[in-house]
């Protein structure tokens, strides 16, 4: 099962409260998270790390795509 | 290369360590390095506001935003973006500086007072905790100023653009600029080496995306402690700088452009704090965004330029005399200003946030 949230345009933290939301739901599986800037970026992997999912980041275009993993 | 925890560490204990040596060439005492105060010198250079202690164009912001601009460009980093409700974004920001001019400072001054002993700023802190803590509630109940949307370059490029003509008519002496004879706006460091602490302050803000309001911030949201470490590595760096060379004088009383006000400290921070949340990040995290090409982020930074305007020629300000009367007043009608941004804000994207979260997360 794979999700997805596009936080493409908006500011800190709203990225991250977007995937917190999301990853308190989910307690496995794949979550794909599309950002525009590298301070989201951060954020996003850094939450995510620290709840113990994986994270690989690719570009796409202008913009960057998270996927989680657990 | 220096990454996470070390990068923002490292940014933090570098501004701190700058905010002292700054003191030490010239700069007023406390204030090495103020966003929001040097922000009003400029608007005063400017001519926007004519309180004469306090105008001079302060090559410290000049330098922080081409250092943020110029590594932008060689990390790619650079994206030309907006439309995020920038005319909210103006009026928060506003709002926002006159709580800090009646503060008398910003996060980041605030740590500076902190670190040479003004228990005032201790008042403030309390204020920016609680500023933030509420911004962040209003997040917490889905506050968004909306989506910013990609632009043509040449509109991110405005910002960085006005500070170079700026600075240009600072190297050449323009004769229509205003530059204090006395008071704070008249105590500097030469030039050159304000431009270049500024150009090291912007470049390492930029990697490290250091931001004073983000730290609390982001430990109420998530116990994220990343930001948070800039903040107390800034003010230890301080501390220790102010202990060496002398300036540490701890009290309440007789403290250097501060004055002993606390429940105006207080407040005034308080509505400075709620402004950042709200914003996205303090002075300092939007002047380095404006660098990168966010035009929201440069709105703000005119916010910010206007407010001060406002606050000098209203007589709004704080000086080390107190709070004028009119300044508690604006700083009341501020709380309620920013109260009904953040409730209507909250309440629409509320509402549309089902939908939209709905929509945008898939299942496949």
């Amino acid at each position: 099962m794979c999700k997805e949230i596009d936080a493409r345009g908006l500011s800190c933290p709203e990225p991250v409260l977007m995937v917190t939301r999301e990853l308190d739901r989910m307690s496995s599986g794949i979550l794909r998270v599309q950002v525009s800037n590298i301070a989201a970026r951060e954020n996003v992997t850094r939450l995510a790390k620290s709840k113990g999912w994986q994270v690989e980041d690719a570009n796409e275009g202008e913009n960057i795509i998270l996927t989680l993993r657990k | 290369m220096l990454k996470g925890k070390a990068l923002v560490i490292v940014a933090g204990g570098m501004l701190g360590l700058l905010g002292v040596v700054l003191v030490q060439l010239g700069n007023p005492p406390n204030m090495g390095i103020c966003i929001a105060c040097f922000l009003r010198d400029i608007s005063g250079a400017l001519g926007l506001h004519r309180a004469a202690p306090v105008q001079y164009l302060r090559p410290e912001i000049l330098g922080l935003v081409l250092g943020a601009f110029g590594t932008s460009l060689v990390t790619k980093e650079f994206r030309a973006i907006g439309g995020s409700n920038a005319m909210t974004r103006f009026i928060l920001a506003t709002i926002s500086m006159v709580g800090m001019l009646v503060f008398l400072g910003c996060p980041v001054r605030l740590i500076l007072r902190l670190a040479g002993g003004d228990l005032n700023a201790l008042l403030g802190l309390a204020g920016l905790a609680t500023g933030i803590a509420i911004g962040t509630w209003f997040l917490n109940r889905g506050f968004s100023l909306g989506r910013a949307a990609r632009q043509n370059k040449i509109n991110g490029y405005l910002f960085p653009v006005l500070i170079i003509t700026l600075l240009l008519l600072l190297l050449f002496g323009s004769s229509f600029l205003f530059f204090s004879k006395e008071g704070p706006g008249s105590m500097h460091a030469p030039l050159l080496i304000s431009l270049l602490a500024g150009l090291v302050i912007g470049i390492i803000a930029q990697r490290s995306h250091l931001c004073m309001a983000g730290g609390i911030r982001d430990f109420i949201l998530s116990r994220d402690t990343y930001l948070l470490y800039g903040f107390l590595s800034m003010l230890g760096i301080a501390l220790i700088g102010n202990l060496v060379t002398g300036s540490f004088k701890v009290g309440f009383t007789g403290q250097p452009i501060a004055h002993s006000d606390g429940l105006w400290n207080f407040l005034g921070m308080m509505l400075g704090g709620w402004g950042f949340v709200l914003l996205g990040g303090c002075p300092l995290r939007q002047l380095v965004a404006a660098s990168e090409g966010n035009t929201d982020c440069a709105v703000t930074v005119l916010g910010f330029l206007v407010g001060a305007a406002l606050a000098h020629n209203f007589g709004l300000a704080a000086s080390p005399k107190g709070v004028p009367l009119a300044g508690q007043v604006a700083v009341i009608i501020g709380l309620l200003l920013i109260f009904a941004t953040a409730y209507f804000n909250s309440k629409v994207t509320a509402a549309k946030l089902s939908v939209e979260v709905s929509s945008n997360v898939q299942g496949d």
